[in-house]
């Protein structure tokens, strides 16, 4: 017996039962597809939107908050600073070099239809275990189809983080972050005035069968459930098209030719021209026949849930229409007048073959979709975390082979073989790229920078997805710290597996607790964000996946720190080293465990670190600094000798065992190095700002030396950092 | 002309990346940056030429393959035939290679990867609008990012081209050592770069607009910049 059609598309029969209601009649088969496709997980929120109002939006800077295409942060002079992370991993999963490509192409639109131009990419990827060849055949995928899309529309790749983990062999992460700029002024909000009788204009690629039911096929289910059957289902990106798209839609913006701009993303038309009725408060007339097709005889409900890539629609007042049209025809770009908006009680009316073949009231469809508040509960077991932590093991290795060990795990190893595939140049803005604590990028016709970070913490989160997410903001502001920038807000991308699970709907609030908590005690809103659930497949879910994407700002670029230690500095360690290598990486890649209590977080004593380096750059202070995280004190040692070219000999502070003192994830600390005249002036900063601070050494010589614990000559540190990776790749 | 500085163009074609890039050097450098458009039968009497980065028509068919037949490149030839300075950088390397107006062609990269690093290349010879004043066997550092910069010739255009001496850089260490492990995309004799046998026309796959900005990076482009803004200057007062 078949199911019936409702059910087929994802919808429950609850949900049937509400639209029937909605409409006081029953739904014919294309408004049930228009219902389905918004009123899917990825497109309504409906699990987690409850819970993501519990987060801090506001604040002093931010312009936009969540609810539009991008959140907006003033950084001054006029300018706002628009971000949006988004994931792509369901279609990645099934082909990963369109499905990245597509993400980027993707939340780039997002950021255009704010009228904002793109000015960098990052991309948060997490993949399983390279020894198999195919997690190697997604990981290439992904990383060149983000190469492929991003280099080709000109908007530099500056920075990212990729992890590896077992439970992401059947379900890679792909997260990719947009920033843009624009003059605060011009800003295309929904606070835009838009008129009864303005133009509903389609531009862009023509629509094909590409993409139809993304959202609800893919991205809204488990991966068993989709797979290889629903190749058909991810979408195909020309980012030819798309660099056009963005050129076009900016001529449009900056010559005030606009009374609103949509992309078109998940559930494609429908979605773009419920959300714009809408935020308008009105109705809109959508004549199908207009819509320029690929082929012929799409049926209605293909063209209105296609997700074909590279489109974005225009409202436009009737007496600038021939103006936008021009502006698109300048960039080679179709356009069409496929509706207009009505005063009509907010229907959202659509003709095919001059026939009606839906009406729907608009906000059915978006604001007053289905939300839920579903069952949570800890998964068994959570309480006793703290019995196997691997703090309290015994070794089986020297610190020295644990280091190169460390060093040469894919984790903590160069990822120099991913970025070099991405232009992180173009637009000339990079002050910094990718393999820095966090990505530098100009602010044209201004001396201020804008500090980049994602990070995102998935054995912590798999510990204790509250002190995960927590982790994930406090490390992403200490790396933008640790450029000498000032942490202004973020954006995120919340990895789950099946909401319908009690124990993921409970690792997801605690992450947002975690995130909400953080974020408060930085002051760094959550400007806007992403939820991928379903990130599942047998019925095993990856970790609770919180990626954080930092925006922070630096007022004067030339005063900007890097990491690499250069020769003949004093280097200091800023915080404390405790006992704590639950879920760290020496666990993970020593040991072979991923056990134990993640690290405690002091936000109060975060905060006053993420001071001292601030104030640390702004008196042009320190030498090099470099956040501690994934291998602790000993990898961010390594990693800033590493990238200077010098060695170093130092003595840890502390009592503690060797392993714990050089490997521990403890948070809230960096390395520092500073010219020997100066030193004393750092101690004296350090004691005033309350940050413990421990001299630990100085650079020079060809080795790495742990007085008394571990020793390796830079050359070979150096040789297993930089060759992990591309080790597995080689012939 | 205005103020006497050099005017300098710069060609958008449909998915030129570089071209804004390219023009905040030309000014940077002291010269007068003109927006050139892919659809203008018209130079706008510029001095000087650049073809810029990117992926012009989306690279689809072949790199470069289409923008040949641009509207704009037939005022490039009659401008190039004339002596006028033309500059192709990446993707304005492969459309000159297309057109016919420098020898040989690019193909994708050796390792089959998109690649973007600062690397080092040697000058070979000051007879191009980018070597004037440099000395053969400078050695500077500019970055490259392409999947498709890897010089190949047919065996006897490639004699031709050594023979000549139209090969203007190579891809080298930084203490200007030739070698293999520098070789960043497979090209053959190291080529980074070659002009045509006037002279006045160049093409490199390296990006010297990225590298005259001492705040983002190494400053090896300024050099060639400085050789450029000369070669214009020249027609300013042949003219």
């Amino acid at each position: 017996m078949t199911e019936p059609l409702h059910r087929q598309l994802g919808l429950t029969d609850d949900e049937l039962a509400w639209i029937v209601d909605t409409l006081g009649r029953d739904p014919n088969p294309t408004e049930l597809a228009m219902y389905a496709a918004m009123w899917s997980e990825h497109c309504s929120y409906k699990s987690s939107k409850a819970h993501l109002r519990t987060l801090p939006t506001e604040g002093p800077a931010v312009l936009v908050g969540p609810g539009e295409d991008a959140g907006a942060v003033d950084v001054g002079d006029g300018i706002a600073v628009v971000f949006k992370m988004e994931s792509h991993s369901h279609p990645s999963a099934v082909e990963p070099y369109q499905g990245a490509a597509t993400g980027v192409g993707g939340i780039v639109r997002d950021i255009i239809s704010m009228g904002a131009r793109p000015i960098a990419l990052l991309d948060p990827l997490r993949f399983g275990p390279l020894d198999d060849e195919r997690n190697r055949w997604l990981f290439e995928g992904v990383v060149a189809g983000i190469g492929g899309y991003g280099n080709c529309i000109g908007v530099p790749t500056a920075g990212g983080e990729v992890h590896f983990a077992d439970v992401h062999s059947a379900n890679p992460t792909v997260n990719v972050m947009c920033v843009g700029v624009a003059p605060a002024d011009r800003l295309v909000t929904s606070a835009r005035a838009v008129h009864q009788g303005s133009l509903l204009l389609l531009f862009g690629a023509a629509t094909g069968r590409d993409g139809i039911g993304g959202v609800s096929v893919l991205a809204s289910r488990t991966l068993e459930e989709s797979s290889e059957e629903s190749r058909p289902s991810v979408q195909i990106g020309d980012p030819f098209a798309g660099k056009l798209l963005i050129e076009a839609s900016l001529e449009l913006v900056e010559r005030d030719l606009l009374e609103g701009l949509q992309d078109l993303g998940g559930a494609g038309l429908t979605c773009a021209v419920s959300e714009s009725a809408t935020r308008a408060r009105l109705g809109a007339q959508l004549d199908l026949d207009a819509v320029p097709l690929r082929e012929p005889g799409l049926e209605p409900f293909e063209i209105l849930t296609s997700e074909s890539q590279e489109r974005m629609l225009a409202i436009v007042a009737p007496v600038r229409l021939e103006d936008v049209r021009d502006v698109c025809g300048k960039w080679g770009l179709a356009s069409a007048v496929v509706g207009r908006l009505v005063d009509d009680g907010g229907t959202l009316d659509v003709r095919a073959n001059g026939q009606r073949v839906a009406a729907i009231p608009a906000r059915s469809l978006t604001d007053d979709a289905p939300v839920y508040t579903r069952a949570m509960s800890p998964p068994a077991g959570h309480d006793d975390l703290g019995e196997d932590d691997p703090t309290f093991a015994s070794v089986p290795t020297s610190p020295t082979d644990a280091l190169l060990r460390i060093l040469s795990s894919p984790n903590v190893a160069s990822k120099r073989w991913v970025w070099e595939q991405y232009d992180s140049i173009v637009q000339g803005g990079t002050v910094l790229g990718p393999g820095g604590d966090a990505a530098l990028i100009r602010v044209e016709g201004t001396m201020k920078a804008l500090a980049l970070s994602t990070d995102g913490k998935g054995r912590f989160g798999a510990l204790d997805p509250y002190l995960g997410a927590a982790h994930a903001v406090a490390e992403a502001a200490r790396n933008v710290a640790c450029t000498g920038a000032t942490p202004l807000a973020i954006t995120n991308c919340l990895n789950f597996g099946n909401p319908e699970r009690p124990e993921v709907m409970w690792q997801f609030t605690e992450s947002i607790r975690g995130m909400a908590d953080a974020c408060r005690a930085f002051e760094t809103p959550v400007t806007g964000g992403n939820v991928s659930f379903y990130n599942e497949s047998g019925g095993s879910a990856i970790w609770p996946t919180t990626v954080v994407g930092m925006l922070g700002l630096i007022e004067d670029h030339r005063l900007a720190m890097r990491h690499p230690l250069g020769d003949g500095t004093v280097v200091y360690l800023l915080g404390e080293t405790f006992p704590e290598l639950g879920g760290s990486e020496f666990a993970d890649a020593v040991l072979g465990v991923v056990s134990g209590r993640p690290p405690a977080l002091d936000v109060e004593r975060e905060r006053r670190l993420h001071g001292l380096l601030i104030e640390g750059a702004r008196l042009d202070l320190l030498g090099s600094a470099h956040d501690c995280g994934d291998g602790g004190l000993a990898v961010a040692l390594a990693e800033s000798a590493i990238a200077g070219r010098t060695g170093f000999a130092v003595s840890l502070p502390g009592d503690l065992p060797p392993h714990v003192a050089m490997f521990a994830e403890s948070a809230s600390r960096a390395v520092v190095s500073v010219a020997p005249e100066r030193a004393s002036e750092l101690e004296d900063l350090a004691v005033a700002m309350h940050v413990p601070i421990s001299r630990i050494g100085e650079t020079g010589g060809p080795r790495l030396v742990f007085d008394g614990l571990a020793e390796v000559t830079l050359e070979e540190a150096a040789a297993v950092y930089e060759e992990a990776i591309p080790k597995l790749f080689a012939g | 002309m205005s103020g006497g500085l050099p005017r300098i163009g710069v060609i958008t074609f449909p998915g030129s990346l570089d071209d804004r890039d390219a023009l905040r050097a030309v000014r940077f450098m002291g010269g007068e940056p003109v927006s050139l458009w892919h659809g203008d039968r018209d130079l706008r009497g510029v001095d000087a030429v650049i073809l810029p980065g990117g992926f012009s028509y989306g690279d689809y068919l072949r790199t470069g393959t289409i923008a040949r037949f641009a509207a704009v490149m037939e005022e490039v030839r009659s401008f190039a035939a004339g002596g006028g300075p033309v500059v192709g950088i990446c993707n304005g390397f492969q459309i000159l290679c297309e057109a016919g107006l420098l020898p040989g062609a690019l193909i994708r990269n050796r390792q089959l990867r998109f690649v973007c690093r600062w690397i080092d290349v040697r000058v070979e010879t000051t007879l191009s609008p980018l070597t004037g004043g440099l000395v053969p066997g400078d050695v500077l550092r500019v970055p490259v990012k392409h999947g498709e910069g890897q010089f190949v010739a047919r065996e006897d255009e490639l004699r031709r081209i050594e023979g000549e001496g139209l090969v203007v850089l190579r891809y080298c260490a930084p203490d200007g050592a030739v070698d293999d492990a520098h070789n960043v995309n497979g090209s053959t004799g190291s080529i980074a770069g070659v002009r045509n046998e006037g002279g006045n026309v160049v093409g490199l796959m390296p990006h010297p607009e990225h590298a005259v900005d001492p705040d983002v990076g190494a400053t090896g482009g300024q050099a060639m910049f400085v050789a450029l803004l000369e070669a214009a200057l020249e027609r300013v007062s042949a003219a």
